[in-house]
């Protein structure tokens, strides 16, 4: 088990805000995925799990190993913390072929154990017919499972990945997920993943966690952050879903009803506790499940008409943008059912509305 | 009329010597600058560049001061080697080492710097030592900019003058290197001796550079980059 609890402090200078890092971070084995927008300070969290920055104060502890300690002054380097890291550019020694740059990570050891864990993760990672070659004459898997195997040959006890699947077209992304199951189910070590990817989450995180400016703004099973993201900011950074400011006009706990004022228009949802009226809110839904019909005549019940800005071709379904920053996802039949239409009515579900 | 090679050679042995001596002293300078943070990182880096800078007259001045019979290093000097280290052979190495080392230092540091960090981080992050990380991955990943230095270095040991005629001085046949002999002969009437001296250190100059010129215009080939 791996646990960080950092903080760390950059003065803002001429031409840089600043930055404070300040997480709390822990995984145990299997995939957990740090997530944010570039500039939320994942990848310096990772940094300072293997050692690369020294963070201001905290704790860092790997199983029952101290590896960094704030207040006691403990600081172990990088060469003895025991970290896979594989960095985002795979950083293969160039001068050297695939085979040396699994040497030069169990260098220490006796030769013959050598030899044999090299073999063995080569076999593991199919990079034995391509031993001999240096990076350039790679593949890009094959550099990427190279990179994988280098970092997991000397037998860390964590392996943090920073974001392995940037800049990977899909093949080679399936291929990348595929072998992090495969590490996953047989090197049972915690494995840290930093992406901006909600895609990826889904694939590979059993635990997310989600960094804003240094901080970790939610965490959990990827299934249940997604399903309640814990504020409007969290669910921006998911990327999912309409986000529309709505005030609470009335809330009638008896029948289970509100009444929210979207613009000029009356919504009907649920009750929502806690709330009062008056408040301004954030109504969060995600675009599949709202409806669509042409516009004629009278608007019924938690309808508001919507000019169509564009038709965007998603691999299984239709996304139809509408003014206002609302989306809406559908079926190419339920839409070719409609045919051409400008103004459209967006009909919302009176149940699975959710505020935030 | 005979020419006497002796100026010529004595300079190539000098510069290979000091040279030598230069990445040994340099390329630790060099990666100190370019790794390490300390205090006073700025004042050694421009203490090393000084000598770039001061006239080779005030350079030679410190080390005739330095090393003269009179000093402790030219005591020491003598009592292990039975004669004074001015006005020898040897004196001249160090005018060369002093002259040529900045220059040295100033391309090495580049050179470390222009390595990619994350192949250090990574080497860092495999186990590697410090000084493993130095053999293994830093000097090799930069060692075509290395050599170009080196090679610059050189060609710079092969051009001192000042510093060379004041603590080696200009004694015929035991320390009057190229570049002396060359005002000296200019200077003692004897065109054709010149002529032929300025000609081999021009065209050895521009082979030295053409070569480094080559050594850093194509770094490592497509190797250089991390993707």
């Amino acid at each position: 088990m791996i646990q960080a609890r950092v903080r760390k402090q950059y003065a803002p200078g001429p031409d840089f805000a600043g930055f404070s890092l300040d997480v709390d971070v822990r995984a145990t084995a299997g995939v957990t995925v740090l997530f944010g927008s570039s500039g939320a300070g994942k990848t310096l969290t990772l940094d300072s799990i293997a050692g690369f920055v020294r963070p201001d104060e905290g704790r860092i502890l790997l199983d029952d190993q101290i590896l960094f300690d704030g207040a006691a002054g403990v600081h172990v380097p990088p060469r003895s913390r025991h970290c896979g890291y594989v960095f985002q550019n795979y950083a293969l020694f160039p001068h050297m072929t695939l085979r040396e740059n699994l040497e030069f990570a169990v260098e220490r050891r006796p030769r013959l154990e050598r030899h044999r864990k090299v073999n063995e993760m080569l076999e593991k990672f199919h990079l034995a017919d391509v031993a001999g070659r240096r990076p350039y004459q790679l593949s890009g898997g094959q550099k990427q499972r190279c990179s994988i195997a280098r970092a997991l040959i000397g037998a860390p006890r964590v392996l943090l990945l920073d974001e392995p699947a940037r800049g990977l077209d899909a093949p080679l992304r399936a291929e990348l997920y595929s072998v992090l199951r495969q590490v996953r189910q047989e090197f049972g070590i915690p494995i840290l993943l930093v992406t901006h990817d909600s895609e990826e989450c889904f694939e590979l995180a059993d635990e997310m966690m989600v960094l804003r400016e240094g901080r970790v703004v939610q965490s959990g099973a990827p299934r249940k952050v997604f399903e309640q993201p814990a504020n409007v900011d969290v669910a921006r950074l998911l990327g999912l879903y309409n986000l529309l400011s709505v005030e609470i006009k009335s809330l009638d706990p008896g029948r289970n009803l509100s009444r929210l004022r979207y613009q000029d228009f009356e919504l009907t949802g649920p009750y929502f506790p806690g709330r009062l009226i008056g408040d301004q809110v954030w109504l969060c839904i995600r675009p599949d499940l709202l409806g669509v019909a042409p516009r004629d005549g009278r608007l019924a019940a938690n309808q508001i008409p919507a000019a169509l800005l564009r038709v965007v071709d998603k691999p299984e379904r239709l996304r139809l943008e509408f003014a206002g920053d609302i989306a809406v996802e559908l079926t190419r039949a339920d839409y070719e059912q409609h045919g051409p239409v400008k103004e459209w009515v967006i009909q919302f579900p009176q149940t699975g509305l959710r505020i935030l | 009329m005979a020419i006497d090679w002796f100026p010529l050679w004595l300079s190539l042995r000098v510069a290979s010597i000091s040279t030598a001596l230069a990445l040994a002293v340099g390329l630790w300078l060099a990666w100190t600058l370019a790794n390490r943070s300390f205090r006073g990182k700025e004042v050694l880096d421009a203490a090393v560049t000084l000598p770039l800078v001061l006239p080779p007259t005030v350079l030679g001045y410190y080390l005739l001061v330095l090393l003269s019979r009179n000093s402790p290093i030219g005591h020491v000097y003598e009592s292990l080697f039975g004669g004074p280290l001015v006005f020898t052979w040897q004196a001249a190495v160090i005018a060369s080492l002093f002259h040529s080392t900045p220059l040295l230092v100033k391309s090495a540091r580049a050179a470390f710097e222009s390595v990619d960090r994350s192949y250090e981080r990574a080497a860092r992050n495999l186990g590697a030592s410090e000084l493993r990380l130095f053999w293994r991955v830093t000097l090799p990943l930069a060692r075509r900019s290395i050599l170009a230095a080196g090679a610059l270095a050189f060609a710079r040991s092969l051009g001192d003058f000042g510093v060379t005629l004041m603590i080696a001085g200009d004694i015929p046949g035991r320390t009057q290197v190229v570049s002396v002999a060359i005002y000296d002969a200019v200077e003692g009437g004897q065109g054709t001796v010149a002529r032929v001296l300025v000609l081999i250190i021009s065209a050895l100059a521009l082979a030295i550079l053409t070569l480094a010129n080559r050594l850093t215009s194509n770094p490592f080939g497509p190797r250089q980059t991390a993707l």
